[in-house]
């Protein structure tokens, strides 16, 4: 049905119709998908890339993966954090509490997560895993430091780009911990590449 | 109408209306500018207002006082716009009028309790009130539902305006590319602890606006545009713009999968995200293939100078900022290390700049002329300087500074990420390099620039046309030479 004097490929009836018939198509695919993602992302589903809140109560590891050609989170033993096994409603309601924590705080606004916010400090995805903590015997009790007071623990490597105190209560700074380690046990692709934990305990055994 | 006066009470109810969007609309641009020099001098001086005004609330008033001035601008064309592609008055002057005045009031409460309470305790109530904390989208849960319900009390005035009058081809993807921009709100409105499930939401609402609904959004506004501006025919701008359509979501809607690479969702993204994403830039090519041939057509004869200047600068920069610095990144195998570095600023700089700021640009001096009597304003009217040196400035500060950006984002992706691996040292190895560093000076030295390039446009829009006394020249064509051209 082209306009007279114009070829059918260039007409507006025919673009028309293109229009409306690519967008839904695209429309409906990704919603499609959507579905997919969304059962293979849910906190503890099968797939096993977004793990179970209760990861928290188990040393995570991070190793190559010769296959997937990239480091993967390894979960280990249990390793509880701050020695308190959680079932995983109680752990799920600590991760949320630092997640709401992390929320109220705008941290995104200076740092990343999974490599999405700011560029102002560094990326907070394998934060748990970082080798500047040293080792896992220090890391909780640095973390706790640092999270209670950044500037007093301030490293900033020659910047004076200090993180200034978001004034955590005690429980803000367990919970967003926990946040943190639950976070870096997701399964990223291998995002950030190349990343070194820092100094690992046994991966394999029963128990820690 | 006075030539060269200011005929605010000879506009139309909605055109009036306009103006009020694009005032406050360019007072929050100058506030966007104002707080980017900020969190652009803590790069410099970390200790610069140390717990007082901290990095993050800075970002965060730039980058919130960004979306919204640009919606603010769009809204303030649509409504420009709505009256003579109906043919009909606004259905409901009142009720527009109130939501102004209510989403102006609300947005004013939202950035005064960013800049004073700024942060909240770790519960829900913080996010109801004082904070989402999420990039973009932080507006506490309240301002949410009163933007939602004012979007739906715009959306009744456009769209009831064009039941009431006649349907164009125009505004038919205009009134249904509204519900979607509106109805993708709705993805960024929920609380989940589940941060891969967070973010694959917040992208619909982030990448499905400014990749898919605001592009085609602005390609509205640019069809109505050069129509205008060039007096093109409305058959082959409606159909460039279904051309548009089809080839903006056909590619944007699962280019979204360019944000699904490292966040825990499936490894299929990585290819589909990968391969869609890098054919977003075509539908920005057509777009410049689409303006330079509608201007080179009418032989660049316009009515309205500064107003075509900033079409065309839309054209291009939506194309370099968007195509080819989005492309630049938006493979895996290269987004795996520029991933959230400098990369994705200088990106979002261009991109933000060239697609949107540059078509709100135009469509005020647009409005400008038509507040000014309709009176002449090309290349030669008085203070001509003022308008081409705004441009220049705002241009020049933009692409030095996403250059500066682009190479402090080289040297972190290599120091940072591929050397260093990301950990909380090797982020700052890539922070200490001296080419970071003098990036980060030029990003500020370019930022004072396009600051001064903003208040010479503002000086502009106030003066342009204002010692004009010479009509606008009917531009309408003669029908045989459109169509011979
Ligand atoms: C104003 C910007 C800013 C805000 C807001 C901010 N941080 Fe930081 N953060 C920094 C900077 C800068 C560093 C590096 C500090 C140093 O090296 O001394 C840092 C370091 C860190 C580290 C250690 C780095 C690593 O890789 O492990 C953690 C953990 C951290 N921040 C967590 C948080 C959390 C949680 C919040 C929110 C409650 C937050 N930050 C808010 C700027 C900020
Ligand atoms: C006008 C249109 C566009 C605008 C306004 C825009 C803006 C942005 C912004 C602001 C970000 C950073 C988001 C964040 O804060 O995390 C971003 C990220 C990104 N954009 Fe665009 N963009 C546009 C078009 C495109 C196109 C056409 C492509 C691809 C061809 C693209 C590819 C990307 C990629 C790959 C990222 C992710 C960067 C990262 O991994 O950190 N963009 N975009
Ligand atoms: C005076 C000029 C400006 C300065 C100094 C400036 C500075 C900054 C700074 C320091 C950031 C934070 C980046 C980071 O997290 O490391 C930022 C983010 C951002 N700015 Fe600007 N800015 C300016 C103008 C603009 C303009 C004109 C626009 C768009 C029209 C814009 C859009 C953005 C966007 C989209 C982001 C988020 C980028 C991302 O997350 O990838 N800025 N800006
Ligand atoms: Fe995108």
């Amino acid at each position: 049905m082209a306009e007279p004097g114009t070829e059918w490929w260039a007409s507006e009836s025919f673009w028309r119709k293109c229009a409306i018939f690519v967008t839904a198509f695209m429309a409906l695919v990704l919603v499609l998908l959507t579905f997919h993602t969304l059962t293979v992302i849910a906190a503890g589903s099968e797939a096993g890339r977004v793990p179970a809140y209760s990861v928290i109560n188990h040393r995570i590891g991070y190793e190559f993966d010769d296959e997937r050609n990239h480091m993967v989170p390894v979960i280990g033993p249990v390793a509880p954090l701050f020695g308190e096994a959680l079932d995983e409603e109680a752990a799920r309601a600590l991760v949320d509490h630092g997640k709401l924590t992390v929320q109220a705080r705008n941290c995104m606004n200076c740092h990343t997560l999974l490599g999405n916010g700011a560029y102002y400090a560094p990326d907070l995805t394998k934060a748990w895993l970082d080798p500047g903590w040293g080792n896992e015997q220090a890391r909780e009790l640095l973390m706790t430091m640092f999270l209670k007071d950044p500037p007093a623990n301030a490293r900033t490597f020659g910047t004076g780009r200090r993180m200034p105190n978001p004034h955590l209560t005690d429980d803000e700074v367990r919970a967003v911990i926990a946040y943190l380690k639950w976070m870096s046990a997701i399964d990223t692709n291998g995002f950030p590449s190349g990343f070194t934990p820092l100094p690992q305990g046994d991966l394999r055994g029963d128990a820690s | 109408m006075t030539l060269g006066g200011i005929n605010y009470h000879e506009l139309s109810f909605a055109q009036r209306l306009s103006v009020k969007y694009f005032t406050v609309a360019m007072v929050l641009f100058l506030a966007q500018m104002l707080f980017g020099l900020l969190a652009g001098a803590q790069f410099l001086w970390p200790d610069f207002l140390f717990g007082v005004l901290d990095f993050n609330v800075n970002r965060m008033v730039h980058i919130n006082a960004m979306v919204v001035w640009m919606l603010y601008g769009f809204i303030g064309s649509i409504f420009w716009l709505v009256e003579d592609e109906s043919g009909v008055p606004l259905v409901g002057p009142r009720i527009a009028e109130a939501t102004f005045w209510v989403l102006t009031l609300a947005v004013t409460v939202v950035v005064v309790v960013y800049l004073v309470v700024q942060s909240g305790p770790g519960n829900q109530w913080t996010l109801w009130l004082i904070n989402e904390g999420r990039e973009y989208i932080e507006a506490p849960r309240w301002a949410d539902i009163g933007i939602v319900l004012c979007m739906v009390a715009i959306f009744y005035n456009v769209a009831g305006t064009f039941v009431a009058g006649r349907w164009s081809g125009i505004s038919g993807v205009l009134v249904l590319d509204l519900i979607a921009l509106a109805g993708l709100y709705l993805a960024g409105m929920f609380y989940t602890t589940n941060l891969p499930m967070d973010q694959y939401w917040w992208w619909w609402v982030i990448h499905l606006w400014v990749e898919a609904t605001w592009e085609v959004l602005v390609g509205c506004i640019m069809a109505w545009g050069l129509i205008k501006t060039l007096g093109a025919r409305r058959r082959i701008v409606t159909t460039w713009l279904y051309i548009e359509v089809a080839l903006m979501f056909g590619s944007g809607i699962l280019g979204l999968g360019h944000h699904y690479f490292w966040i825990g969702t499936p490894e299929y993204w990585l290819g589909i995200g990968g391969f869609f994403s890098a054919l977003e830039p075509i539908p920005l090519v057509a777009m410049v293939v689409h303006a330079v041939y509608d201007a080179g057509r009418h032989s660049f004869r316009s009515n309205n100078h500064p107003a075509l200047a900033w079409l065309i600068a839309h054209a291009f920069g939506n194309f370099l900022g968007a195509g080819v610095w989005g492309f630049m990144q938006t493979l895996p195998q290269i987004n795996m290390y520029t991933h959230g570095t400098q990369w994705s600023s200088s990106h979002g700089h261009l991109a933000f700049f060239g697609a949107y700021t540059t078509i709100v640009v135009a469509f005020i001096y647009l409005a400008i002329q038509r507040l000014r009597g309709d009176v002449w304003m090309s290349a030669g009217m008085d203070g001509a300087w003022r308008w081409k040196w705004a441009l220049a400035l705002l241009h020049i500060g933009m692409v030095g500074m996403s250059i500066a950006l682009l190479i402090a984002g080289y040297e972190q992706s290599f120091v940072e990420r591929a050397v260093g691996g990301s950990t909380w040292q090797a982020y700052f190895a890539g922070q200490t390099q001296p080419w970071f560093v003098q990036a980060m000076w030029w990003r500020m030295a370019f930022g004072v620039l396009m600051t001064a390039g903003l208040v010479l446009l503002l000086v502009d829009f106030l003066r342009a046309g204002a010692q004009e006394t010479r009509p606008i020249k009917s531009l309408a064509l003669p029908q045989a030479a459109a169509a011979g051209g």
